[in-house]
Order: C-alpha cells, then structure tokens, then sequence
C-alpha cells in the first residue's frame, strides 16, 4: 500500500480499536446483564458478590407468564410426578400455578399497536411525501415544518387534552384510540423521511412513465414504490421501534385491555418480592426484537433518528 | 351512463391518452394525497394544542366535572412563574439538560473521531455500540434501579470493585447528592451512540483533500484538528446537541421509572412535575397553563437555535 497523508498508521488503527471495543463492550454489560438476570434462579440473582456465574434455569420466564400462589406446606410435600416440567419447577419452590399472566396479552397489545399503527403512517405518510415531492403543494415548507412542530411538544403536554378527548369519544384504554394516536406521532416522521427517499428517485423515470400512458397513480405505483420501497420499509421499522418503545402516553392513557408492555413490565412482581429474573426475562423478550431490527435497519439508522436531517 | 363531453373525447383518443384525459389533475391528486395527513395531525396535534391554550385560562379539574368552569384569565400562569418548588423542578431539568449534553457530546465525539480511524471491524462495534439508544427507555430505566442497588447492583459492585469503596456504602438513586448523577449517568448511556453517529456523518463527509492540501502547507496534526475538523463538524455537533437538547427537555419515561423524580424532589424534571400536577393532583387547568409554558419554552429556545444552526452552516 502507498503512503498517504490521510490515512491513520497502524499503530493509531489498534489504538483507536482498541478504545472503541472497550467502550463497546462496557456499553453492552447493562443489556448482557438484563439477558443473563433472566436466566438466573432468584437466589442466584441478587447475590452477594454478583454472580457471573451461575447455573442457568427458565425459572424466570416461567414466572413471566404465569400467576402463582404459595402452597399450603401439606399439599407441597406430596409427590406429584403426573405435572409438565414447568409445574414441577414451580413446585420445587412451593408455589403453584394458577393460570397465565397478563404479560403475554400486554406484549400482543405492543404487536397490534404497533404494526396498526406502523401500517396507517406509512400509508399516508408515502402519499403525503410523494405530493410533496412532486407536485407544487400550496405553502410546502411551512405544511412540512408544521409537520415536524408536530414532535417538539412534550408527550404529557399533550396528553391532558388528548386524554379529554379520548374520553368523551370513549377512545381511552382501547386499541382504536392508541393506533391513531401513534400514527399521528408516527405520520411526521414518516413523511419527512419518505419524502428524502423520493426526493432522490430521478423524476425522469415518471416522465418516461407518464410519455408511455401510464396515469399519475400507476406512475406512482408502478415506477416510485419499487424504487423508495427499501427507503419505506426502513422508515416502517423506525414507526415500529417508536410504537413499540413508547412509554409516556400508553402509561397515561391505557390501563386494562389496551396497555402496552412497557408501561407493564416495570410492574411485575412476583411471589414475595421483587422478581428480578421474571422482570429481565420480559424485558429479554420485549427487547431482543428491537436489537434485530436495529442490525436490519444500520445503513439507514442515521437518517431516521435525525429525520433526514443527515444523510450518509 | 352519461355522455359527457368529456367521455366522448376519451372514447376518441387512443387509450393511452384516454385514461389521462379521465385521470385526476395533478392538483387534485396532490390534495387527496396530503389531506389525510393534515387532518389526522390537525384533529390529534393542533386541536388539543388550542384546547390545552383554552384551559390554560380556566379552573377546570377533570375529577370535578359537576363544578362550573370559571374563566380565570392569568392567574394560572402567575401561579406557576412565582411558584419556588416549579423554578427547582427547572433547576433539576437544566442540570440534567446540560451535563448529558456535555457528556454526550465529549464521548460521543472522542468515540466517533475513534471509530474514523478505520479500523478493522469498526462497522460491526459501530452497531453494537447503538444498541442502547434504540431499547425502550422506560424498560431499560425500570432495570437499571437493580443496576443502581445498594448492596448487590452490578454498577455499585463494579465502582467499588474499581475505586475500592464499599458497594453498600453508596446508593445512587437514593442519596440527594447522588441521584441527579444517576440519570445523567443512564441517559449518557443511552444517548452517547446518537451523538456518536452524527459526528461520524460529519467526519465522514470532510473530504482527504483539505488534509492533503494542509500537509502540504505544512499545519500540523493539532492544527489541522482545530482549523479544519471542528469547524467543518461543528454544525453536525450543533444538530446533535438540538435533537438531544428537544428529547431531554420532553424527558419523562427514563427518569421517572429510574427515580420516579425522587428522593425528595432532586430529580423531579418538569415533565414528571407535570404529570403530577395534571393527573395525579387533577389540576387540569393549572397543568394545562404549564404545558403551555413549557411548549412555549421549548418552541422558543428551538427556534433561536436553530437561526444560529444556519448562520454556522451558511459559513
């Protein structure tokens, strides 16, 4: 290799490696520690030094899912070979099983909202950026700045009205009411990055298009949502993550059948005490999908937390 | 099926032409395109925007809806400006705001110029390295009060572990001196990745050639740092510190699963001072005249920022 100015040395490249990796991996140690708390038997969870390690068990995510109840010590001590192994882990604590918890339902709650209200934003949000790309929209840059005023507000500040609202249209605690509150959070994100990503599609192919008889909508259809569709697909998991994350209004605004899981899992508690491992394994599982759709979204990462501001 | 003029002239075009002469004009379609979006931000965003405005003059409480709604003018919002424990609750957001933004930036600059060094792999840490910032805040906060415990925290142990103190000698979120540190601590966590990636556009976009053409010139290394990288990345850095400086302005979810704005009111940051006052005091007109401050406040700083934004860019 020749010589250049610009280039670091070796020497600086193992440097700078080495730092960053030992960053990397401090940065990492709160999240491992949530996946291996969620492994651990209570006892083993809050010891004393804390344990690296430890025997794994599935105790935690068995108690994720389940109610339990102690049992009466006569009943604990007879033998029962007959259960399924998640009893019996159960029993070896002295405690029973007497149905499923609510984390599984919270969790679909997270699902439905989420894709719902993914699904709406990117629906109007891709027709709103297509007009705004390529038509002359009357006062544009102040609808697109209006748009994004739209995120500034505090979530608490506004939901005191939405609250209100919610309630006199008997949209509080339901399904319906979280999905379009989303999609609107979602729609000013969505258009603002959409629009980015047809701004970069050449508008000569829809001339082509248009010259060949094709109408405005196969146009549309036909020529830019092939072309924007991965820009679109990015911008959904970005709405997803946002949906799935949210905290303030779902705690404030859902309590029964609509919550979602994050105002949900700081709230479990077991039989007892504060289950540590039962938090971390929901927390694992509520997690774990976010961190796949993050190494899906890397090329794009920048452009949806800054809004398009920044575009590698 | 009427005969329009219209359809007449279609039938005798080619069909090609003819489903133009039928199609909608370009201004109608960009209509039918932006008015759903429009409305749903108009009817979700802007209409209790002017509702909470509305309240904010009143002595509304939504636990009492039997009593009459009195217009109270100003009095909400003198109540708030001279009221000593909400100028604390500022005080505590205006720490957290500028010790993350120091953090964040110092770190998340130092990681970004690292990580443009090129090194081997430097794509793949780059991507673990964000993994906080995208968790849900409130769930990661709720698990870092186990982090935080006394006596058997993995953070205690690893500060005693480093620094020889006694772990249980210190608690974090429950010492008045400790806990405006502990959600400084956590967000510079979460947030330094989104500073860092910033910076790394930003250093990313400087071409070799102004570094050639100072080597030539003979600057050296420092020199080249301050008079070429920090004035090219600085209006990136400034976009960084605008994003974070909104988000933590708004912060509600980590702080209040972390601290829940204790002990005593050392970390009370506005938004959860808000909550407070809207839904669980039930002050709904009082509150609404604070959201308005605090719109208005955050609105207003965004907007100066933002002016200075540009005149760096335009430079």
């Amino acid at each position: 290799m020749s010589y250049s100015v610009t280039q670091p040395s070796a020497t600086q490249k193992w440097i700078a490696g080495i730092l960053v990796i030992g960053y990397a991996l401090i940065t990492m140690l709160p999240l491992l520690w949530i996946v291996a708390t969620g492994f651990k038997s209570s006892a083993d969870s809050i010891a004393y030094p804390p344990k690296v390690l430890f025997e794994p068990t599935v105790e935690g995510y068995v108690n994720v899912f389940t109610t339990q109840t102690r049992l009466s010590p006569d009943l604990a001590e007879q033998p029962r070979d007959d259960l399924p192994w998640y009893e019996q882990l159960v029993r070896n604590k002295g405690n029973t099983i007497v149905g499923a918890s609510r984390y599984s339902e919270r969790f679909f709650n997270s699902v439905i909202i989420g894709f719902g209200s993914t699904l709406f934003a990117i629906i109007l949000g891709t027709a709103a950026a297509y007009a705004f790309s390529r038509f002359k929209v009357p006062l544009k840059d102040d609808l697109l700045f209006f748009i994004l005023s739209t995120r500034m507000m505090p979530p608490i500040a506004v939901a005191i009205p939405i609250f209100l609202m919610f309630r006199n249209l008997g949209l509080n605690d339901t399904h319906a009411g979280m999905i379009l509150l989303y999609t609107a959070i979602n729609l000013s994100l969505a258009v603002w990055l959409i629009n980015g990503f047809i701004d970069e599609i050449p508008i000569e192919y829809e001339e082509a298009a248009l010259i060949d008889g094709y109408t405005r909508f196969q146009a549309f259809y036909k020529v830019v949502l092939p072309q924007a569709a991965t820009g679109i697909a990015s911008t959904a998991i970005f709405c997803l993550i946002f949906s799935w994350n949210e905290y303030a209004l779902a705690v404030l605004l859902t309590s029964g059948t609509a919550q979602t899981a994050p105002p949900f899992i700081p709230t479990i508690i077991g039989v007892g005490g504060q289950d540590w491992p039962a938090v971390a394994a929901g927390a694992t599982i509520f997690l774990v999908p976010v961190m796949v759709f993050t190494i899906l979204l890397r090329k794009h990462l920048l452009r949806g937390i800054t809004f398009g501001a920044v575009r590698k | 099926m009427s005969d329009s003029v219209i359809d007449r002239a279609a039938r005798a075009t080619p069909e090609a032409m003819a489903q133009k002469v039928k199609g909608l004009s370009d201004r109608a379609i960009a209509w039918i395109f932006v008015a759903p979006t429009i409305l749903i931000l108009l009817a979700i965003n802007i209409f209790p925007l002017i509702w909470t405005v509305y309240l904010s003059f009143t002595n509304f409480r939504v636990n009492r809806p039997n009593n009459a709604v009195e217009w109270v003018g100003l009095r909400n919002y003198e109540r708030i400006l001279g009221d000593p424990d909400i100028w604390m609750t500022m005080q505590a957001t205006a720490h957290f705001l500028i010790w993350t933004i120091v953090c964040q930036v110092v770190i998340g600059f130092t990681l970004a110029y690292l990580i443009n060094k090129k090194f081997k792999g430097n794509d793949l840490w780059t991507t673990i390295i964000v993994f906080p910032m995208m968790l849900s805040p409130a769930v990661v906060g709720n698990f870092w009060t186990f982090l935080y415990e006394p006596q058997i925290g993995l953070f205690n142990y690893v500060v005693g572990f480093v620094t020889g103190a006694d772990p249980s000698s210190f608690s974090m979120i429950g010492e008045v001196s400790l806990a405006p540190w502990s959600i400084v601590i956590v967000d510079t966590w979460m947030w330094t990745p989104f500073v860092m990636l910033i910076c790394l556009a930003g250093l990313r976009s400087i071409p070799d050639s102004i570094y050639e053409a100072a080597e030539c010139d003979r600057a050296s290394k420092w020199r080249q740092f301050w008079t070429i990288t920090i004035p090219m990345i600085l209006p990136f850095l400034m976009l960084a510190v605008l994003f974070r400086g909104i988000e933590n302005f708004k912060m509600f979810d980590l702080v209040v699963q972390l601290t829940g704005g204790g002990p005593g009111n050392t970390t009370t940051l506005t938004s959860i001072d808000l909550k407070r006052e809207a839904f669980e005091k039930w002050r709904t007109g009082f509150s609404s005249a604070y959201a308005v401050i605090l719109f208005v406040t955050v609105f207003g700083l965004a907007s100066i920022y933002v002016k200075a934004l540009n005149k760096v860019k335009q430079r």
